[in-house]
């Protein structure tokens, strides 16, 4: 803080009252960043407390007040977590979790999105209204019926029984068809006069231009798919098979104990998502643009 | 004859584009609904045959507590609605402003969004512990002199959960509503200052009716998440203590995946749908904003 604004000159007639002082511009801007820091503090001292605890090795855990550093500062609980559960295979399984539905994701929404935007055809309408209404119900009632195909389909306990059913999602058709909506008609009239067939328009004119959407997605669909817990605790059955976020909870069932080791496995699981968030979190703060309108 | 052939010929090139997708939804979204509600009518376990049985199985739930509770303790969980609602709004006008490092308390704020449930639920085990934070600081304020069982207590643990879900939602919502706040012309503000309308009046005359869009959509979308709510109660509480906190759909998950009765899972779910149906109706009725 700069004293500066803080000095009052002593020679002035008086001194600005505490009330006058938080009337005015300065004391406004003081209490506004008065909440934003203790909201900021609400939402983030959970993941810190849990950071400081994982790389502590000496005192009580639950010490109060709580340590806002880590005493006797080590990766010694994190070895632990190494020893204890198979972080690289845990991490493994969510990497190919993650990739498999983002590609899919991908694939699947932009040429699901193409016609929406583009093309005329009998039963348009009812199709995208039929996808807009998968966001009515929400998946987990869908839970039971999908884990009796997916083992019908002998799919469980495999990355492809986990990706399927989360390909497809309404809000991704939805941003992919709101991009190529964009795209000015001229461009594809062009392309459609030269001969361009509607995959090499779609392929060549459409994708390249709709690069920022696609950017969105592949952010929000890999956050997601990395996150997820229920569903992959569902469809894998060998502790082999989990992703982080369910193995995770796996040291917590074993080793429950253990408070550090566990602590440092929930930072293991949610560092590569945090590291990912930073780089990317104007997508994520931009709101979702195009689906509030 | 000609003009036919290619408008038959785009049809079916539309549809080879929608195919992958529509499969898909076929089978993961509508396929569930349909052969769910067909399921919900018999005894079925995976194994042998589904047998019907008529309503038996929605017969036995509303004769069991358990089920009922779990019922009540979903629609209760309906009160994070307003909460997060009336907070994100909040969240959202106090970060849109262009006070120096905004953005960085914006991202901030959205942590949680991002952060894994299961890794949620452990963050907040610990923070609910007896001896942890908020025990600590509410003994050593001396409002309490034991500690609170937040997780431990029958007549508490559901609202612990709930403040979790509140907690690791608002962000998300306060994104949203960010977004339809800027889209508000700011000409509007300005002509309203020079008739005189002071903050608050201008909160409530420009702001909210503008807003109302983005309102309906995430009351619907909070509404939805509040019924679907039951990560939080599996990772947390697994139900307990004393089955205090089992929501609707933590039942369903019971019954059909660790019990393998998927009718009996299939008839509560299928009450969860309906009840996620008609709130959607209800919402859209009272607070879609009235056409000129």
């Amino acid at each position: 803080m700069s004293s500066q604004t803080l000095t009052v000159n002593p020679a002035s007639a008086q001194k600005p009252s505490l009330e006058s002082m938080l009337r005015g511009k300065f004391g406004q801007r003081a209490i506004q960043y008065l909440v934003l820091s203790a909201i900021a503090i609400i939402c983030l001292y959970p993941m810190w407390w849990t950071l400081v605890v994982s790389l502590s090795t000496t005192g009580n855990v639950y010490e109060f007040p709580p340590p806002l550093l880590p005493k006797g500062a080590s990766i010694d609980n994190y070895a632990e977590v190494f020893k204890t559960i198979n972080v690289m295979t845990f991490f493994k399984n969510s990497l190919a979790i993650t990739i498999l539905t983002l590609i899919g994701t991908i694939v699947v929404s932009s040429l699901a999105a193409y016609p929406l935007a583009r093309m005329r055809f009998p039963g348009r309408n009812l199709v995208f209204s039929a996808i807009l209404a998968t966001m009515i119900l929400p998946s987990e009632v869908n839970f039971l019926v999908n884990f009796i195909t997916v083992s019908k389909l002998h799919l469980t306990d495999s990355y492809l029984g986990v990706a399927l059913p989360n390909i497809v999602t309404a809000v991704n058709i939805f941003i992919m068809k709101v991009a190529f909506e964009q795209v000015p008609g001229d461009l594809i009239d062009a392309a459609r006069v030269d001969g361009a067939s509607e995959m090499q328009i779609f392929w060549k004119i459409m994708m390249p231009l709709a690069l920022p959407a696609l950017g969105a997605i592949t952010i929000l669909t890999t956050v997601t798919a990395w996150n997820q817990y229920i569903w992959p605790a569902i469809v894998m059955q060998s502790p082999d098979n989990f992703p982080l976020s369910v193995g995770v909870l796996y040291l917590s069932g074993a080793f429950s104990f253990k408070t550090r080791v566990v602590a440092a496995g929930a930072i293991l699981t949610i560092l590569p998502i945090l590291i990912v968030f930073i780089f990317t979190q104007r997508y994520f703060l931009r709101g979702f643009d195009g689906a509030v309108k | 004859m000609k003009r036919k052939s290619t408008s038959v010929q785009s049809t079916v090139q539309a549809y080879l584009f929608l195919a992958p997708a529509l499969i898909l939804l076929a089978v993961f979204s509508f396929w569930p609904v349909g052969y769910g509600t067909y399921l919900s009518f018999t005894k079925y376990n995976l194994i042998s045959a589904p047998e019907w049985v008529g309503l038996d199985n929605y017969r036995e739930l509303f004769d069991d507590e358990l089920f009922l509770n779990s019922l009540k303790n979903s629609l209760l969980y309906l009160l994070c609605v307003p909460i997060i609602q009336v907070l994100s709004i909040a969240l959202a006008v106090l970060v849109n402003n262009n006070l120096k490092g905004i953005k960085l308390f914006r991202a901030a704020y959205y942590v949680p969004v991002v952060t894994s449930v299961s890794v949620i639920g452990l963050m907040w085990n610990f923070m609910y512990n007896d001896e942890g934070i908020l025990n600590s600081v509410l003994q050593a304020l001396h409002m309490i002199n034991e500690p609170i069982g937040f997780l431990s207590d029958d007549r508490i643990a559901l609202f612990s959960v709930m403040f979790v879900t509140i907690w690791r939602g608002l962000g998300w919502y306060m994104v949203m509503y960010l977004a339809g706040l800027q889209a508000i012309p700011q000409d509007v503000y300005e002509a309203a200052t020079l008739d005189g309308a002071n903050g608050w009046q201008k909160f409530w005359k420009i702001t909210v009716p503008l807003l109302m869009p983005t309102i309906l959509l995430c009351s619907v979308l909070s509404t939805l998440a509040a019924l679907k709510a039951f990560e939080e109660v599996q990772i947390m509480t697994q139900g307990g203590p004393s089955e205090s906190t089992y929501t609707a759909l933590f039942y369903a998950y019971q019954f059909g995946i660790k019990s393998l009765d998927f009718g009996r899972g299939l008839a509560a779910s299928t009450i969860v749908a309906l009840v996620c149906m008609a709130l959607a109706w209800v919402n859209f009725r009272y607070l879609q904003p009235r056409q000129k």
